[in-house]
């Protein structure tokens, strides 16, 4: 094997390369008329699960400053951790949904998602009575004057939370996780939009952003948690968190305070007193896919 | 401002529940309904009166001759009875001599802010339900105090089955996304 004829040229020149990128992506970010030094920080920082509370904390920072820049209004940018003690459930009676679709759009309001092109999370099917649950004959785009239809159940789907997270399983870049009180949560930052997890999903609860999400500024919810309903860039998959910014302060997800006919639950699955709790015990539940083994935190029931 | 009025709000049904005890010397309510899981609890908005209706007594005075058996009666506008219509009427709820009150059906009086007792009487499962946060809607906290509606809230009392109502927008198809 011949050797260079300068013997340092071996150690230098790669290690001076990358030492020139610093130094010039260092300048970069330092110089004052660089437009996008918050751009370039968001992109060098490390995964969610590495991060210190400084740099945590420095990232949404970046993040409301980016906010501020793109909508011109401010957005709040927290990351609540877990509680412990707490395993979220959720829990929905067939029997009473009228498909009134006022969880959808509840939804959509909360979680900031894209107007135009449209994203919804919560996906309302309607079936007939006659044929029982059965999803190859459901339709989502049923248009009636007035719901519920005589003959027609309706049948909303959206994340489950599964225990076994097929989609967590599939992404990459473990840019997706299931969080220690059961939430699964995407980090819009660590997605490459390779949209596995959108095809390993059994229930259709994700969704990828084609182009920069359409958000009126107007309509934005400033209140957002950084690994849940903050505004997303184009080219990442979202989904539902149970309204993580609403939950894991105490709350109630939109979808349920919005439900005019109550037929949505929510709680915590190891507080044997929640009204969760008193829900698997005294009706017959049931689970959506239940072959697949997902194990979902998101149970069906027929209360009448 | 939503505070205040809770406040007040558990203050006049505080005053209201004192009056209603020292009116009849009827004993405390059962031991069920009174201590633990009423404290636990806090009232949303308050019982849903149709404008300018209340308090009753504006009209209604405690001296009026009524006559207690059940006959057919000119509602008000706002009413639409079809709640058990054969078998009910107004006074079986409310209160012929005092008819800014409610009273059950061993004649207690009972405030319009606890007419949830009233309705348990025939609709008892649903009242456990209720009281457990299986049946009908919450706001608020998953953890903590409770946030309740009254069961007037959602239904209407003189007519509470539920009216078909408009969906929202279906949403666009998948193909028409552009």
């Amino acid at each position: 094997m011949s050797q260079p004829k300068d013997p340092d040229w071996n150690q230098v020149s790669r290690r001076d390369a990358i030492k020139t990128l610093f130094t010039l992506a260092a300048a970069y970010t330092a110089s004052g008329c660089s437009r996008d030094a918050d751009k370039l920080t968001s992109f060098f920082h490390s995964h969610f699960k590495e991060l210190s509370p400084d740099q945590l904390k420095s990232n949404l920072e970046t993040w409301e400053r980016r906010y501020k820049k793109r909508y011109e209004t401010d957005i709040k940018v927290s990351s609540t951790p877990a509680k412990e003690g707490v395993l979220f459930g959720y829990a929905l009676d067939v029997s009473r949904c009228i498909g009134c679709r006022r969880c959808v759009y509840a939804c959509v309001k909360e979680n900031n998602q894209s107007r135009d092109p449209q994203i919804h999370w919560i996906t309302v099917l309607q079936m007939e009575k006659d044929k029982g649950i059965d999803l190859v004959d459901s339709t989502a785009y049923y248009d009636p004057e007035k719901v519920p239809e005589e003959g027609k159940f309706y049948f909303p789907v959206q994340c489950q939370q599964c225990e076994n997270p097929p989609c967590v399983k599939t992404c990459p870049v473990n840019a997706t996780w299931k969080e220690p009180d059961g939430i699964v949560v995407i980090d819009y930052d660590w997605c490459i939009g390779c949209r596995c997890c959108v095809t390993a999903c059994p229930y259709g609860a994700r969704h990828f952003n084609w182009t920069r999400p359409g958000l009126p500024r107007e309509d934005i919810n400033p209140d957002t948690e950084f690994l849940g309903n903050r505004p997303r860039p184009k080219g990442v998959v979202e989904k539902c968190t149970f309204c993580i910014q609403r939950s894991r302060k105490g709350r109630y997800p939109a979808c349920v305070e919005i439900c005019p006919v109550g037929a949505r639950k929510f709680g915590n699955l190891l507080d044997p007193e929640s009204e969760i709790r008193y829900i698997l015990k005294n009706h017959r539940i049931f689970i959506l896919k239940e072959e697949l083994n997902t194990q979902p935190k998101f149970f069906y029931y027929f209360s009448i | 401002m939503k505070v205040w009025k809770t406040s007040l709000m558990i203050y006049g049904l505080a005053v209201l529940g004192a009056a209603v005890a020292s009116n009849n010397g009827a004993p405390e309510d059962s031991a069920r309904d009174s201590g633990s899981w009423d404290d636990q609890l806090v009232a949303v908005s308050p019982p849903p009166f149709s404008e300018g209706v209340f308090p009753c007594s504006d009209c209604h005075s405690p001296d009026d001759e009524v006559d207690r058996t059940p006959h057919v009666v000119d509602f008000h506008d706002t009413v639409h009875f079809e709640h058990d219509a054969e078998n009910r009427w107004c006074l079986d709820c409310h209160d012929a001599q005092n008819r800014d009150m409610l009273h059950l059906a061993d004649g207690r009086l009972l405030p319009f802010e606890e007419s949830y007792k009233l309705c348990g009487q025939c609709h008892a499962q649903q009242l456990k339900q209720w009281k457990a946060g299986d049946h009908g809607r919450r706001t608020g906290s998953w953890s903590g105090r409770k946030q309740y509606l009254l069961c007037a809230s959602c239904h209407d009392p003189h007519s509470p089955s539920f009216k078909p109502i408009e969906p929202l927008p279906a949403p666009i198809r998948q193909e028409n996304i552009r």
